[in-house]
């Protein structure tokens, strides 16, 4: 079993909606929203994980937000999830207490439409300027 | 007084356009902002209208350098969803053309920062070596460039026995050159005392960035895909990690320039024990789920994320290219560096190096440019020449 993990349920284990154990390497934990920011400072700062990458998904139900952590030492993946509500999904920006997010933050924005509060430099990062607003091509198409 | 240099968007050499703003005062680069996609195609989009064995080509296009990082990481991602297994022959064959790949962009890499500095031996000689390297490309897959190598569940194509002695001879013969090419890289006074001390990224920076790769490994972060997530034959290869403490661009050419020797010997390994049978599994479907591929490119760590609801096309594919992390890093380490720094320190990242051609210095207030990108490459190149004048060059002799 997953030190790290154990930890984790140990530290902050109220806030956990469901585990998933992918594969020994791979661990999925899905939390809400508003408690994003605490499980992310958890295992960059004390944990000593890396981001590897945050990415978006449309899903009927909302937008889901995965924040990959990337465990170098032990080899090992703990995707945090969280499901932001549509038609205005919103989440806490970590870009302050981690540059790394910086960029994917504005790139989610970009192509999924969820808004970052508190992001420090909170412009388009791959759209085109002339781009027309409240149009995200990752978004499903309703039918 | 402070000018803006706009560095970019478009430049004929590069295969990405990227737009940098340089904010000076003097010498001096007191800011820099980063605009890129310029040349966004959309590939997550169009993975999701693709089936899995044509995402594996797409994936093929997103960089013409490091074409068989991404396939690579693609194909286990779904393999990680589909927990398929890979048989010891595809991942052999994975490693060898994995590690020729980071042979040949390094040599890419050390060609054009020499290039920028003026030192166009090394240029040419780094070039020059990379040839073999390619050759030995086309030998194994077919291609000197797009290999079509990889597949979900293995490789497409398998070494003939009677090639095996061809291609040692070859890495026989790359051996000893790329040692002397590197001594004479790693001895020269001149080259040391241009790229020493030069945009020197702090290790607690590095981790703020999450830089990956050779970047993060010559800041002293002893990370890297192959040891630490080990795929492919890598845990069953004796291999090591090259790390330097320093964190300035010298540091990060001896970083590149060690990993040639590591990854030469690597491919020597793994020609000489690869073990027999299939080289692919068959795939029959993939099921519903997601999955994480990664792996290390020559620039870093490549990462796919891979959703499938059960049908043939993926529902969502996430790719991350390393220069994503390591690209913002350059605001830690080009601030308060001089301009004629800024373009060595930005190539340092091995992005794409001729946005400095495009560079273009202005003054805010009239906008006429007083500084054009040969301007910027000039002053890179009279340090390098200044120094040159101060001490023999190694380099010289070694070539002359």
């Amino acid at each position: 079993m997953f030190q790290t993990l154990e930890e984790l349920k140990k530290e902050l284990g109220n806030k956990i909606l469901s585990i998933k154990e992918h594969s020994p390497k791979r661990f999925y934990v899905e939390v809400k929203p508003e408690d994003v920011p605490e499980f992310i400072r958890f295992l960059f700062d004390k944990k000593g994980a890396r981001l590897s990458i945050v990415s978006g998904v449309d899903v009927r139900e909302g937008i889901e937000i995965l924040y990959h952590m990337t465990f170098d030492r032990e080899g090992k993946i703990i995707t945090v999830r969280t499901l932001v509500p549509k038609p205005f999904p919103e989440i806490e920006s970590l870009a302050n207490f981690l540059p790394a997010a910086n960029w994917i933050e504005r790139e989610i924005y970009d192509l999924l439409g969820v808004k970052f509060r508190g992001h420090p430099d909170f412009r388009r990062l791959l759209l085109s300027d002339d781009w027309p607003e409240g149009v995200y091509p990752l978004r499903r198409k309703e039918p | 007084m402070r000018t803006v240099i706009p560095i970019g968007p478009y430049h004929p050499l590069q295969e990405e356009a990227e737009f940098f703003q340089l904010v000076v005062e003097g010498e001096k680069v007191v800011d820099i902002d980063v605009r890129l996609s310029y040349m966004h195609r959309g590939i997550e989009y169009l993975a999701q209208s693709k089936t899995y064995d044509q995402v594996v080509f797409l994936v093929e296009r997103i960089c013409g350098i490091c074409s068989n990082s991404h396939p690579i990481a693609f194909c286990q991602a779904v393999e990680d969803l589909a927990a398929i297994e890979v048989p010891p022959r595809g991942l052999y064959l994975r490693t060898v053309v994995a590690e020729l790949e980071r042979l040949h962009s390094h040599l890419l890499w050390l060609g054009l920062a020499g290039h920028f500095i003026g030192y166009d031996t090394v240029f040419r000689w780094a070039w020059r070596y990379r040839e073999p390297v390619l050759d030995l490309f086309e030998k194994i897959t077919g291609n000197r460039n797009h290999y079509a190598m990889m597949r979900i569940g293995g490789v497409r194509r398998d070494i003939r026995e009677e090639d095996r002695g061809e291609i040692l001879r070859a890495l026989d013969q790359l051996t000893p050159i790329v040692q002397m090419f590197t001594n004479a890289v790693l001895d020269d006074p001149v080259i040391a005392a241009r790229l020493k001390g030069v945009g020197v990224l702090k290790p607690e920076d590095a981790r703020l960035y999450c830089a990956v790769g050779p970047t993060a490994r010559a800041s002293g972060l002893e990370i890297d895909v192959r040891r630490d997530h080990p795929y492919a034959a890598y845990d069953k290869i004796p291999w090591k990690v090259i790390t330097q403490p320093e964190g300035d661009v010298f540091a990060k050419a001896v970083v590149r320039l060690l990993e040639m020797i590591e990854s030469i010997n690597i491919i020597r390994h793994c020609v000489e024990n690869l073990p027999a049978g299939d080289v692919y599994t068959e795939i029959r479907e993939i099921p519903p789920g997601e999955g994480i591929g990664h792996a290390e490119a020559p620039r870093g760590e490549v990462f796919h994320y891979v959703r499938s609801d059960g049908s043939n096309f993926p529902q969502r594919v996430k790719i991350r290219a390393p220069s994503y992390m390591n690209v913002p890093t350059f605001k830690a380490t080009v601030i308060g560096g001089t301009i004629s720094d800024a373009t060595i320190t930005l190539a340092a990242v091995d992005p794409c190096y001729c946005c400095t051609e495009r560079m273009m210095v202005k003054e805010v207030k009239t906008g006429k440019p007083c500084l054009r990108g040969e301007d910027l490459l000039r002053l890179s190149r009279e340090k390098t020449a200044r120094l040159r004048a101060l001490y023999p060059s190694t380099l010289d002799k070694f070539f002359s």
